[in-house]
């Protein structure tokens, strides 16, 4: 997207850019001390964890204002710092980090909602034993999505991302002594790793086509124009180019990471860990890291479009880029669905996240980097909001996650009730005044102008009325109602609403930056400078589309007040929507099925694999095994009869008259001198007599 | 072949036989000495004074002297209980007898080999002591190292062992 | 016959006969008083070989001799106190009943 911007760009490293590694080098350093420190440390544990990520939010938002400062005397800030890491032969690998919008801006975000995770943590685990070893895995893990963040080498990116993988399997097995954390984690962990293959294929291949992995590097990086004009040209199969065959394959990476449809089963599950950890993970890094990739390597997606400044032109698409919307938009719809009909707070949450990944990728598909980041950032504070206002609940509750036990919890938590109804208009879209709206907003106008077809923008429509929906609902049961839980529920420690307050405020104010009056966001991203005016509300067809999603959304919540409002509902009582439609409720409530599907088809194939690999295990090489295991001891057999009889004959017999001579010279041996002395003596005289007698007369 | 000679040789060969035949230990160790001096004799026939009397105090003058010492100090075993001789004598005698045979023989066999009377060597005292602390310096001085520790060796080896009752 | 024959007869008796006493004798010290008679006669044939030889005034027979009968000194040290040794030992010089060097 850079090729054809109007600034000149920056090359030369600013001291910030140049100390820029810190900022994961530093949680990671906490990792690894905090590693070392003894079970009991735990106040050290947090402090270090804590601190760690205050110093690299200290050294973001130094990055960050150093691009901005940049950005507002109106040229581009793209600095690199490259280094060579491994030379084999003529190629170099190289590594570096990139200091850009995109990399300021999600280093801020992470750093931002990761502290304020952490120190929620602090409130969340304070019962928990091992309270170190979760800090360390924490750090760790935000230590990790910082590197992607800042990683200028798809390389670099992969061993972060392959960090944020391992962290993940870490931490949603936390409480790995529950057998459903553990499988949980395994999932994760199995599931993320079918899209890493693609991933790593596609890094394979792009190092084989354009000989680096370096994003960006002078004009030789691998994002820019000369490595993709080259990639372009060059063919792979069914017609497509190389560089679609491997964004497509990048895309595989990040679908994986970022729970695509056909990988998204992971996600729901990944809320067996703490429920900081879900926040963390749905929110601010691990699902963020696929589609930041996707922004990242924006400029090979796009490649071969009709560009114009900052990205393609409006609603031309490229192949990648169509996959991209596409299964976008369906993720969107499909997790949204299946929200409706869960009743466990963080797996409605889980699917929402899933919906809204799919709303960012669409967005990145259809609008560009921008769009699609912006959606993610704002998502970022209200789902991390949402989900430690969940935590907040459930701590509140007595670890209780079913919400038909909770029910008229706005008295009983005000801070948290308050906090939440913010997360949920926000995630719900509520109009001009949340964060939500406007990034929503932006997906669904940079869809309705989307050229290659109508079905994504109605997809996506669809999908907004059915989040408005099942947010209400959820609402409704935690929130609203008769208390039907048990024992009596209380608000959390000052530490945990802390937090609360702070994201509640951002998820309402971050909206400002990225109205169509102030498109900020969006010009700082594409380079492009923002005014402040009114102007963008006067574009044609705004209008239009933000009524049709205020309606949308209002529809929502309206049905879905209607149908749970204050009901207080008993745990046994079938749903509304259940008494309505019981087959399609069933059909939602079993997740639609994608899990037994796995298990009858991919699952199952394996099985078969497996059976047929032990069959012909057992049969075929075991039989092989045996005969050779047979004839060998036939051989042995031959061998120690052979061995028995001649060999063992003969060296018996050898032995035998080695001690029958041994005896007889034994008899020489009288230890008497004297006997010595002659037996010397008649030695001289043989060998004299034989010297005399041999020699020539 | 003086007569000097034979009386010489007879007195050697008769000592030696003395020597190894008489049955009192200490008489046999005076014939040793009889036989060590008609030896020194004989090197002195030979025109090797310095050897002679080196014959004459190294032998006469200490070895006898120990070997009678020892005789005192083993005098325990003195009255033998089976005779004097082993119970394998006559093999030794024979081994002797053959080696004698033997030496004898291969003498007589090169006895026209032999040199006959040569000119009468004049080495003075001088001429070995510089020979010694010349070109056998290195020898000496060996010999002196294995003097001292033979010394050392022999007083160690008889030398009372402590808490051995006596 | 040469005066060298002589002398070299009178050396081989005086071998033999030493050996024949330290073949036969049972004392102990008696065996060494042979084996002294022994490497006396050695002495005289070197002593013999040297007037005889080609070269008396290299001395080198002579100084055979002289070092031979430095070590035979120290051989005879050595010889009687291991005797005495082993006398208070086994309170016997009797070489028959001396059979503790078998193997």
């Amino acid at each position: 997207m850079q090729d054809s911007m109007s600034f000149t760009p920056q090359l030369a490293a600013s001291s910030i850019a140049q100390i820029l590694w810190l900022v994961p080098a530093v949680p990671m350093l906490a990792a690894g001390v905090i590693a070392l420190l003894k079970q009991p440390r735990r106040r050290l544990a947090s402090s270090l964890s804590i601190g760690s990520l205050a110093i690299s939010l200290l050294i973001a938002l130094a990055a960050f204002g150093h691009v901005l400062a940049g950005w507002s005397q109106g040229h581009s800030v793209r600095e690199t710092v490259n280094f060579s890491w491994v030379q084999f032969g003529a190629s170099t690998v190289d590594l570096g980090w990139v200091l850009d919008p995109l990399s300021a801006v999600m280093l801020v975000m992470v750093t931002f909602v990761g502290l304020l995770i952490f120190i929620y943590s602090t409130g969340y685990m304070e019962h928990d034993e091992n309270y170190t070893r979760f800090f360390c895995f924490l750090s760790l893990f935000a230590g990790a999505m910082l590197g992607v963040v800042i990683s200028n080498s798809l390389l670099l990116l992969f061993m972060n991302w392959e960090l944020v993988g391992l962290t993940s399997y870490l931490l949603i097995g936390f409480w790995y002594h529950k057998p459903s954390a553990a499988a949980a984690a395994k999932k994760a962990f199995l599931t993320t790793r079918i899209g890493d293959i693609f991933f790593l294929l596609g890094i394979v291949w792009l190092f084989a086509q354009t000989g680096t992995l370096l994003f960006y590097n002078d004009g030789l990086g691998s994002m820019e124009p000369m490595a993709l004009n080259g990639l372009l040209v060059s063919k792979a199969a069914l017609g497509l180019s190389a560089a679609t065959a491997i964004a497509l394959l990048i895309f595989a990476g990040a679908a994986g990471k970022s729970g695509q449809l056909p990988l998204h089963v992971w996600l729901p599950d990944a809320m067996e860990g703490p429920t900081p950890v879900s926040a963390l993970i749905h929110a601010a890094t691990m699902v963020a890291a696929g589609v930041y990739l996707i922004a990242r390597v924006y400029p090979l997606m796009s490649a071969g479009g009709t560009m114009s400044a900052g990205g393609l032109v409006a609603g031309s698409t490229t192949t990648a880029l169509t996959v991209v919307t596409w299964v976008g938009a369906s993720t969107a719809v499909f997790a949204a669905l299946i929200a409706v009909a869960q009743n466990d707070i963080k797996r409605i949450l889980a699917y929402s996240t899933v919906s809204q990944l799919g709303y960012m990728m669409a967005g990145l598909g259809m609008g560009g980097v921008a769009v699609g980041m912006f959606h993610l950032i704002t998502h970022a504070f209200f789902k991390a909001l949402l989900f430690m206002g969940a935590g907040s609940v459930i701590h509140g509750c007595h670890e209780e996650q079913d919400v038909r036990h909770m029910g008229g919890l706005r008295k009983e938590m005000p801070v948290t009730f308050g906090t939440y109804a913010i997360g949920m208009m926000a995630l719900s879209g509520v109009p001009l005044l949340f964060s939500g709206f406007w990034s929503k907003d932006a997906i669904l106008a940079s869809a309705h102008e989307w050229h290659a077809g109508r079905g994504p923008f109605y997809m996506l429509v669809f999908g907004a009325l059915l989040t408005a929906f099942y947010m209400t609902r959820q609402m409704s049961y935690v929130f609203f109602g008769q208390w039907r839980g048990h024992g009596h529920a209380h608000e959390s420690p000052r530490v945990m609403t802390a937090p609360l307050v702070i994201l509640a405020f951002f998820a309402i104010a971050l909206g400002i930056v990225g109205t169509p009056a102030w498109p900020w966001f969006r010009g700082f991203l594409e380079d492009r400078p923002a005014a402040f005016g009114f102007g963008g509300f006067n574009e044609p067809g705004f209008l239009p589309l933000v009524l049709t999603s205020t309606i949308v959304v209002f529809l929502g919540l309206g049905l879905g007040w209607w149908l749970y409002g204050n009901k207080s509902p008993r745990a046994d009582e079938p749903d509304a929507l259940e008494k309505a439609a019981p087959t399609v409720w069933g059909w939602l409530r079993d997740r639609l099925y994608v899990d037994e599907f796995y298990g009858l088809t991919v699952i199952a194939f394996y099985a078969w694999w497996a059976r047929v690999a032990d069959w012909f295990d057992r049969r075929v090489w075991g039989g092989i095994v045996a005969a050779v295991t047979t004839s060998f001891r036939g051989l042995a057999q031959f061998d120690r009869f052979f061995d028995t009889t001649f060999v063992d004959g003969t060296f018996d017999k050898g032995c035998e008259d080695f001690a029958t001579g041994g005896g007889l010279l034994a008899r020489v041996q009288t230890g008497r001198v004297q006997t010595y002395l002659r037996l010397l003596a008649l030695a001289v005289v043989v060998l004299a007599g034989i010297l005399i007698w041999s020699s020539p007369r | 072949m003086t007569v000097v000679f034979w009386i010489l040789a007879t007195l050697t060969v008769l000592g030696g036989l003395m020597a190894v035949t008489l049955k009192n230990t200490v008489h046999c160790a005076l014939a040793l000495t009889v036989a060590f001096a008609g030896l020194a004799l004989l090197y002195l026939q030979l025109d090797a004074q310095f050897a002679g009397f080196a014959q004459i105090l190294v032998y006469i003058g200490a070895v006898a002297i120990l070997v009678v010492f020892a005789i005192l100090l083993t005098r325990g075993s003195d009255t033998p209980r089976e005779g004097i001789f082993s119970r394998t004598w006559f093999a030794g005698l024979a081994v002797a007898a053959a080696v004698f045979a033997v030496l004898g023989w291969a003498i007589l066999q090169s006895v026209d080999a032999l040199p006959h009377e040569t000119a009468t060597p004049s080495v003075t005292v001088m001429q070995i002591g510089n020979a010694l602390l010349g070109r056998y310096v290195l020898p000496l001085e060996i010999v002196a190292l294995l003097l001292t520790a033979a010394l050392l060796g022999a007083v160690i080896v008889a030398m009372h062992e402590k808490g051995e009752s006596k | 016959m040469t005066p060298l024959a002589g002398y070299l007869l009178v050396a081989a008796l005086v071998f033999a006969i030493g050996l024949a006493g330290a073949l036969t004798r049972r004392n102990a010290i008696l065996v060494l008083i042979g084996i002294e008679l022994m490497l006396n006669a050695a002495n005289l044939n070197l002593i013999a070989f040297w007037r005889y030889g080609p070269h008396p005034e290299a001395l080198t027979g002579m100084m055979f001799a002289v070092f031979s009968i430095a070590v035979a000194a120290a051989e005879a040290a050595v010889g009687l106190g291991l005797v005495i040794s082993i006398y208070r030992h086994a309170r016997t010089a009797d070489l028959d009943e001396m059979n503790r060097m078998k193997g």
